[in-house]
């Protein structure tokens, strides 16, 4: 497979790239979740957060790295026969993705490096703090940080819900495609993911 | 036209036996508003409300009459932290969204001699208004450098933090909060 996307098909450096920020996107909303509820007695009350702060500076790494990946490279075109409107809601909802995780990144630094503190990143190196000392800086950060991070949760339960409706309802080849199977140039899947009938004709 | 400057002579001899109300010097801060709280029961932890209010009357020849009035900003609350101040402020601690101000209003003023006193009154904090009793102490008063006259207290008390609604459970040694009190007033 090549490392760069064509028209068509997605290259491996993408897919990884996907693969391996999709958990942690998740995981990183899932875990800041549950720690704000620990008791302070808990093992994991100081734990949760320094693990939070140090994976999500890596993912802010991470997702810049990408991003200047994608804007090297072309971006395949939607799977042919996409309705237009989806092809456009499709390059909204990823870009506002891309919005939402930098904006989600970029207020949690803020919490954190309120008072002029610096984040460590388990204790490899740590980032300083630029921008502080606003007022209120932390609880204002704290509620973008908030809102911005369930919205992001919305908008990637649609991206998969639409990813599951193209794989499971139109049958083509948009899923697979970020799985390394391009699938044939009309859009269809290899014909070992073809269906062996069609189900519309099996009612 | 006799009386009525008699009349005007005598209620300016009232109002000068009446004690004098002092303006908290919170414009040049020379006055804090600090708390300390045990951590685990192995250190002390200080905070202090940068933003507050206030008046009080005193007067050194009566000073049972003595009486003050403060507000507090609550969301002003700096321990040095914000991750901490960020909790301290939300609604397990102070629920500063729901209850941004915090106030003092004495009832009564016991002196005890040699400047110390009983201050009782009645704290709101968190929506719960219940009375506390401060111990309070004078620390000195007189004229200032640039034409003002000036007072100043210290004074301390202590309180359950579950009395005024707050349950977060920070452990058994750390229960209550001390306040720990300095207001310099300035003389209108």
């Amino acid at each position: 497979m090549a490392a760069k996307n064509s028209e068509s098909a997605y290259g491996w450096v993408a897919i990884v790239f996907h693969w391996l920020m999709a958990p942690v996107v998740i995981g990183l909303f899932a875990l800041g979740w549950w720690m704000r509820q620990l008791s302070y007695y808990d093992p994991w009350y100081r734990q949760g957060p320094e693990i939070h702060k140090a994976i999500g500076i890596l993912l802010l790494i991470a997702l810049l790295v990408r991003l200047a990946w994608k804007f090297l490279n072309v971006s395949p075109a939607a799977v042919p026969g996409t309705p237009r409107w989806q092809t456009v809601a499709a390059r909204f909802a990823h870009g506002g993705i891309y919005l939402l995780l930098l904006a989600i990144m970029t207020s949690g630094y803020l919490i954190s490096t309120a008072d002029g503190r610096a984040i460590s990143v388990f204790d490899l190196f740590s980032v300083p703090a630029t921008l502080q000392g606003l007022p209120n800086q932390e609880d204002i950060a704290g509620e973008i940080h908030e809102i911005l991070a369930w919205t992001l949760m919305g908008l990637v339960a649609l991206h998969a819900l639409a990813a599951m409706k193209h794989h499971f309802i139109d049958r083509d080849a948009t899923l697979l495609r970020m799985l390394g199977k391009p699938g044939n140039p009309d859009g269809s899947r290899d014909s070992k993911h073809q269906p062996t009938e069609n189900l519309s004709t099996s009612k | 036209m006799k009386k009525l400057a008699i009349f005007l002579f005598a209620s300016l001899l009232g109002a000068t036996a009446q004690a004098a109300e002092y303006v908290i010097d919170t414009e040049g801060a020379h006055a804090f508003i600090q708390f300390r709280i045990k951590h685990l029961g192995y250190s002390w932890l200080y905070g202090r409300f940068d933003d507050f209010n206030g008046t009080f009357q005193y007067d050194e020849s009566k000073p049972e009459a003595s009486s003050i009035n403060v507000n507090i900003d609550v969301n002003s609350l700096d321990s040095n932290h914000a991750e901490r101040d960020k909790h301290l402020r939300g609604e397990d601690f102070l629920f500063v969204e729901k209850y941004p101000t915090a106030t003092f209003k004495s009832t009564s003023y016991k002196p005890l001699g040699n400047g110390k006193g009983k201050l009782t009154g009645d704290l709101t904090l968190r929506g719960v208004t219940k009375p506390i009793t401060i111990d309070v102490s004078h620390v000195g008063g007189g004229k200032d450098p640039w034409g003002g006259y000036r007072q100043g207290f210290t004074g301390s008390t202590e309180f359950k933090l579950k009395d005024f609604g707050i349950d977060y459970d920070l452990g058994p040694a750390s229960q209550s909060v001390e306040m720990i009190l300095d207001v310099e007033g300035i003389r209108k």
